[in-house]
């Protein structure tokens, strides 16, 4: 229905041959005065103390590189082009620690200081500088917001993939021996990773056809009584799988904790730390460590 | 459903196959603490590897049945018991106190065998 694919899906309020000839009009313009307008968006993102984390080199290839998709977005009409290159400068930047507000402070400054290229130029005939802002301002509120909801996903997904690791990370299950696993638990317990802990560590009993788990809460700072019954039920449900567990490594706060709220802990085996819980675990599965010499002995007085 | 209960020299098996019904479980358990006398059985089995669902009925009916067949002078093994089933077990606390759990048949019998291995007595002991 419209010639000029900037105005598609935006009702039009020129008629459509001449906003044809403004928009080809507005792009020249912005064409033409690229090095000052750009340099004048440049002095401005300084002054504002925006992206010091980068070089000014830098700042001006990007600087440069945005400028150019923004007209080339007014001319065509198309975001995709600037989608992929914000999604891709998003995953440049932000490992650099650039915040949200200044991306989308960076790319509100240019719609504004490309809106004053255009007061200055049209300054003497107001219906017409009117008709080019009807033109210019919906396209320059597109693309600020096609770049900062680009960065904001590709942070969304940086941090989703970030929880996934932690998740993975902050449950593993480690099988040290024939038959014996080892569950470091490093951090506070909430009640979501209780859950997750005692599926991991069920499951992997029965995948790796344990007889013997060690689970070590060194690096837990406190326990709360949900999550300490929860230990409990995790303790039972792994002996009805055939498994024994060995706790170990309770802290002084946690062993205090523990009797004071008054959880059954007599099913629960526990040892000092993960050297006496690993040893108890081989005493259990009938391993004896011996230091070769002596096994030498042993092997020569038999043999 | 009936669950068939194989001897398997010294003891007896019962592997369950399907979800029992609370009638099927009270049948189970009469005839496996009647078949322990007959069969003189040391030991029972008990397979419940294809149950995913284990209610408290049934929990306490295992218990049950490990109590009277330990009168009865031989000792129960529950085996197969799912990861799941195992922590709503827990949560319900249903201990199975005095059962001895395996994961599965083959640890079962491996642990009865040990466990007779150095035991073992002799005419002359």
């Amino acid at each position: 229905m419209y010639d000029e694919p900037i105005l598609a899906g935006i009702p039009a309020v020129v008629d459509s041959r001449p906003g044809t000839e403004m928009l080809r009009e507005l792009v020249t313009h912005l064409r033409q005065n690229r090095t000052p307008v750009r340099g004048e968006w440049i002095r401005r993102i300084t002054e504002a103390d925006w992206l010091t984390a980068m070089t000014s080199e830098e700042v001006f290839a990007e600087a440069t590189s945005i400028y150019d998709s923004y007209v080339d977005v007014l001319e065509t009409g198309s975001v995709e082009a600037l989608q992929a290159y914000a999604r891709n400068l998003s995953e440049r930047i932000i490992p650099r620690g650039v915040e949200t507000h200044e991306v989308v402070g960076i790319v509100l400054l240019l719609r504004d200081v490309l809106a004053r290229s255009l007061f200055k130029k049209y300054q003497t005939d107001f219906s017409l500088l009117n008709r080019v802002l009807d033109i210019y301002e919906p396209a320059a509120n597109r693309i600020a917001n096609t770049v900062a909801v680009g960065f904001v996903q590709e942070r969304e997904r940086i941090i989703r993939e970030q929880q996934e690791a932690i998740r993975e990370l902050s449950t593993p299950v480690l099988p040290v021996r024939e038959r014996l696993l080892i569950l470091p638990i490093i951090g506070v317990i909430d009640p979501q990773r209780a859950r997750q802990l005692t599926e991991q560590l069920l499951h992997g009993i029965r995948r790796n056809r344990a007889k013997v788990v060690v689970i070590d809460i060194t690096g837990v700072p406190t326990i709360d009584s949900k999550v300490a019954n929860h230990l409990v039920l995790t303790v039972e449900a792994a002996r009805l799988l055939g498994a024994t567990v060995i706790v170990t490594g309770l802290s002084p706060e946690i062993a205090q904790t523990l009797v004071n709220i008054g959880v059954d802990l007599s099913k629960m085996n526990t040892v000092g730390d993960l050297q006496g819980g690993i040893e108890g675990a081989e005493r259990l599965l009938g391993y004896e460590v011996v230091p070769i010499k002596e096994a030498n002995v042993q092997a020569a007085t038999h043999g | 459903m009936q669950v068939p209960i194989l001897r398997h020299g010294d003891y007896l098996i019962a592997s369950i196959q399907s979800a029992l019904t609370d009638s099927d479980l009270l049948a189970l358990r009469q005839s496996l603490v009647q078949q322990v006398g007959s069969a003189r059985a040391r030991a029972v089995i008990v397979d419940v590897t294809a149950l995913d669902v284990l209610d408290s009925f049934a929990s306490r009916t295992v218990q049950d049945l490990a109590q009277m067949i330990r009168l009865r002078g031989a000792e129960t093994i529950v085996v197969g018991v799912q990861p799941e089933v195992a922590f709503s077990m827990a949560q319900l606390g249903v201990r199975l106190e005095g059962v001895e759990t395996r994961l599965d048949l083959e640890e079962a019998l491996a642990y009865l065998a040990g466990k007779r291995a150095p035991g073992k007595r002799t005419r002359e002991g």
